[in-house]
């Protein structure tokens, strides 16, 4: 029976036994699985430069980067397992960011290229 | 009540959650704003290339593809470093973050190399505005790693001498969002700027 990140989380944060697994969320087994799947996404899109993807090229390597950018925020930087403030401090200057951004890139007409 | 809620409190604050991991936390999501807009303005400037090399010329994807495999495991021996350090376990915590630190200055060394192989086949830093907004953003996220190395390597002097004011866990789980925060950073650029095409 394989195991999987999920399986080797940890989410009830009132138990104390195991000490800082439980405090913040996974095992060791459970970052190296996250990694092993971090490592196997960056292989499919370092692929995507020998295959030719046709049209699913762009959208593909676009969601395995979001895929990749929130599991390495929400396992490796434990915003996931942490008081939801931090989430909040931080997807609001993200998504400030990407607004912004997205809307100073249409003012150029950058995505009509 | 208040007081004996503040007295019990881990983090001796109000809110009852860590003054320093908050204004970390706050410190990352203004850093979104800063390369947001370095990313933004190599994409807007990438194909304007002047009489200089184009993104396809010079880019070495294989070796940029290395370099980010190995960011990437960083931070793998990063967050086992903070879970070492939430153990007590001050051996294998000042290892991982050397390793870390090791991991980084791998990347950085690759990026210097590409970096002179750029310049060396005539992309200079304003040869045009596709080099100068991609030696920008590069350069200020090779600066980034550049100073977290400089943090590990602090941590781990400062932790042999078991002076590391506070708590010791919090200080190296401190140093480990920032570096994730790079990693995640370069995960954005080499997919926007190195396997996108013009």
């Amino acid at each position: 029976m394989t195991t999987t990140p999920a399986d080797t989380t940890q989410h009830d944060h009132g138990v104390h036994d195991s000490g800082a697994q439980a405090e913040h969320g996974m095992s060791t087994r459970g970052y190296v699985n996250i990694a092993l799947i971090l490592a196997a996404i960056t292989a499919l899109e370092v692929s995507t430069y020998y295959v030719d993807f046709g049209p699913l090229f762009l959208p593909s390597l676009l969601i395995m980067m979001v895929v990749k950018f929130f599991m390495v925020v929400s396992y490796f930087m434990h915003l996931k397992f942490d008081n939801k403030i931090f989430s909040w401090m931080f997807y609001a200057g993200l998504f400030l960011a990407v607004g912004v951004y997205v809307a100073a890139l249409s003012t150029f007409h950058f995505f009509l290229r | 009540m208040a007081e004996t809620a503040v007295a019990h409190d881990p983090h001796g604050s109000s809110t009852g959650i860590s003054n320093v991991k908050l204004g970390m936390w706050l410190f990352l999501g203004s850093e979104c704003l800063l390369f947001g807009g370095l990313i933004s303005t190599y994409m807007l400037y990438r194909g304007r290339v002047a009489n200089g090399p184009t993104p396809e010329q010079i880019y070495d994807i294989p070796f940029t593809s290395v370099s980010s495999f190995v960011l990437l495991m960083s931070s793998l021996t990063m967050v086992l470093a903070v879970s070492a350090a939430h153990k007590k376990d001050d051996r294998n915590t000042n290892l991982w973050l050397t390793i870390t630190a090791l991991l980084g200055a791998t990347f950085v060394g690759g990026q210097v190399y590409e970096f002179t192989a750029f310049y060396n086949e005539g992309l200079g830093f304003t040869t045009s505005l596709f080099g100068s907004s991609f030696y920008t953003l590069t350069g200020f996220h090779g600066v980034h790693v550049t100073v977290g190395i400089i943090m590990l390597l602090a941590l781990v002097a400062i932790n042999k001498r078991s002076s590391v004011p506070g708590s010791k866990s919090e200080t190296v789980e401190m140093v480990g969002l920032y570096w994730h925060f790079v990693d995640i950073v370069w995960i954005i650029i080499f997919t926007l700027v190195y396997l996108i095409p013009v």
